[in-house]
């Protein structure tokens, strides 16, 4: 489904990074490896639209994505591809409830009511639908964070560090969430870590 | 949940920011709003109420006192001219029409003017109900004074002497109500109309009282009789030069112009007007300024919402137009509110003014009025305009990856 092939991206600074090609398919789980600085966030920003590399190009399913003009782009982000941050950045302004809504209407997608719940009770959420983000605990936040990434039924769903801050039981289960709802909602999924805990839940890797 | 929704959340939860924002604009507004339906109306009054008349002859003194009093009704007149030589000029042949005006009484603060028909004449005025004056002490109510004072046809009241206040009632005679006018959106609604003959007998009995006139003395004095102005209207616009003239050099009387004198009483308000209207601008632009700096501000929390929603899909013109959005609904709510501010103020000055012939109103609009608040859209998107720039300057990728 995603091929990338002879990637390199340089910075203004001058700092060079290359990529070894990768062909991920419909529904596998990946996880990308390397230490920090080895580029895996910029990989990620280059696979999600949302750095254009210096060299080479993203393929999904056949299209080159930085090909396609900037709107549309944006709008194959929105609707194919769902993110997990590190941080959990959720808008403060608006309810659970209204952050899912939200990556659908930023997608241009209708909003699906009885799906937003079923993923918030999916995530073990469903009684804070209507709590605003300032009053829920990171994990809480981050359970949100994986059901906004899932809301349009991405192919892809791509995690950045979504373990560094946890202990070794909430680490696992977040993995556990990531890939049982990956599965579930039908998505392949890539993992960006330089955690060793996850190793154990995935086994296809690409190292960096 | 949609464009309008996000922003108007994001102005709830700025609560502070967005009222301060709010209250300036409103400010602005409220205060050029006043302004425009003020000039307006009082604009529209004296021109209303001078229609038809070219030149008004009173006593001398000041020419705009003699306006005022005769023809608005506002202030009190320069004194009394000798009906003799007011009937002189009444026949004088560049006149086309003369109107006689007796003041002195009112009724509850509304004038009582005696005149003859052809004041009728020149307001255009017609009877709703009854008829109009013919007799001493019959009297014809404005549509106003009929509403306000409750009197019907065939009620009968005294009058007071002097323009307002009831200190002084003359209780010899009473004047009968005959008819009632149709409302005419001028100063006739707001008076009292007789004829002459009843202002004279009601200030002749209090000098006169323990005298005997002989029916020869009567006759004589109503020749000594003074009236109060005279409004005239010209056969010919070529009069406008030589009447005044004649009047001013050849007689112990004034002639002043209600055109002229209006004019310069508007310029005279004006300079308060001008300096209102500035103060006004000022706080729009400190509003701006304000919206701008807290708008602008906003971004550096607000980067990571913006990334955000570029990562769920929104294209930079969507969050571009998200921002302006909520600049322009600040100064809409803004300007919405400063009209409401605008007519309540107006109509409170109104409902506290003493002289019932000038009152505002806020009740009425100017197409004006629109243009506020299209001022109000332009400065919202103008102060927004910088602030929803950055936009296009984020990097997303940049943003998402460092930590808050």
């Amino acid at each position: 489904m995603i091929e990338v092939n002879a990637l390199a991206h340089v910075y203004d600074k001058g700092r060079r990074l290359k990529f070894p090609s990768w062909e991920i398919a419909d529904m596998e789980q990946w996880l990308l490896l390397g230490a920090s600085g080895s580029g895996k966030s910029t990989l990620l920003n280059i696979i999600s639209g949302l750095l254009k590399p210096s060299q080479g190009g993203v393929l999904i399913n056949g299209t080159d994505l930085y090909t396609l003009p900037a709107r549309e782009q944006d709008r194959f982000r929105g609707r194919h591809i769902g993110i997990v941050f590190q941080r959990p950045h959720l808008i403060r302004s608006l309810n659970v409830l209204d952050n899912l809504e939200l990556a659908a209407v930023m997608a241009g997608l209708p909003i699906d009511y009885e799906r937003n719940l079923s993923l918030l009770a999916d995530l073990d959420i469903a009684e804070l639908a209507k709590n605003y983000p300032d009053e829920l605990s990171q994990g809480q936040l981050q359970r949100v964070s994986v059901a906004r990434a899932l809301v349009n039924r991405p192919d892809l769903l791509i995690a950045d560090e979504p373990t560094s801050s946890l202990d070794d039981e909430n680490a696992s289960q977040v993995i556990q969430m990531l890939t049982t709802q990956a599965k579930d909602n039908g998505a392949a999924l890539i993992i960006a870590t330089h955690d060793g805990r996850v190793k154990n839940h995935i086994t296809k890797t690409y190292l960096l | 949940m949609n464009i309008f929704k996000i922003s108007s959340k994001n102005l709830v939860r700025n609560k502070l920011t967005t009222v301060l924002n709010i209250i300036l604009v409103a400010f602005g507004v409220g205060i050029l709003s006043i302004l425009f339906l003020a000039s307006t109306q009082i604009n529209n009054k004296l021109e209303k109420n001078a229609k038809d008349i070219d030149l008004v002859v009173g006593a001398k003194g000041s020419p705009l006192q003699l306006i005022l009093s005769s023809v608005y009704h506002i202030d009190y007149p320069t004194g009394n001219i000798p009906a003799k030589d007011a009937n002189k000029l009444m026949h004088n042949p560049m006149v086309k029409r003369a109107v006689p005006l007796a003041l002195g009484d009112n009724y509850n603060g509304y004038r009582i003017v005696g005149t003859d028909s052809t004041f009728s004449n020149l307001y255009g005025l017609s009877i709703q109900k009854g008829s109009f004056w013919q007799k001493d002490l019959e009297v014809t109510l404005g549509s106003t004074v009929a509403i306000t004072s409750g009197l019907k046809i065939g009620d009968s009241f005294f009058g007071a002497h002097g323009l307002t206040g009831n200190g002084d009632v003359h209780k010899q005679h009473a004047y009968q109500v005959k008819g009632i006018l149709k409302p005419q959106g001028n100063i006739t609604d707001n008076l009292i109309l007789t004829n002459i003959g009843s202002v004279y007998k009601m200030h002749e009995e209090k000098h006169a009282e323990g005298h005997s006139h002989s029916a020869a003395e009567e006759a004589k004095e109503i020749n000594d009789k003074q009236i109060t102005a005279l409004l005239i209207q010209y056969k010919s616009p070529m009069s406008v030069i030589l009447f005044p003239r004649m009047v001013n050099q050849s007689t112990n009387m004034q002639a002043a112009s209600p055109a002229m004198e209006s004019a310069r009483l508007f310029s005279l308000i004006g300079v308060g007007i001008d300096t209102l209207q500035w103060f006004a601008i000022f706080i729009m632009g400190i509003a701006a300024l304000s919206i701008f700096i807290s708008l602008y501000n906003a971004m550096k929390e607000r980067k990571y919402d913006l990334a955000i929603m570029r990562c769920l899909g929104a294209s930079k013109s969507k969050l571009f137009f998200l921002v302006m959005f909520e600049g322009v609904l600040v100064t809409f709510i803004g300007a919405c509110l400063g009209l409401l501010i605008g007519h309540a103020a107006l109509e409170l000055i109104g409902s506290y003014q003493e002289s019932s012939q000038a009152k505002l109103t806020g009740l009425t609009a100017v197409p004006q009025e629109m243009y506020l608040i299209l001022i109000g859209l332009v400065i919202g998107a103008f102060a927004s305009l910088i602030p929803a720039m950055q936009i296009y300057k984020v990097d997303i990728a940049q943003t998402l990856t460092k930590d808050r």
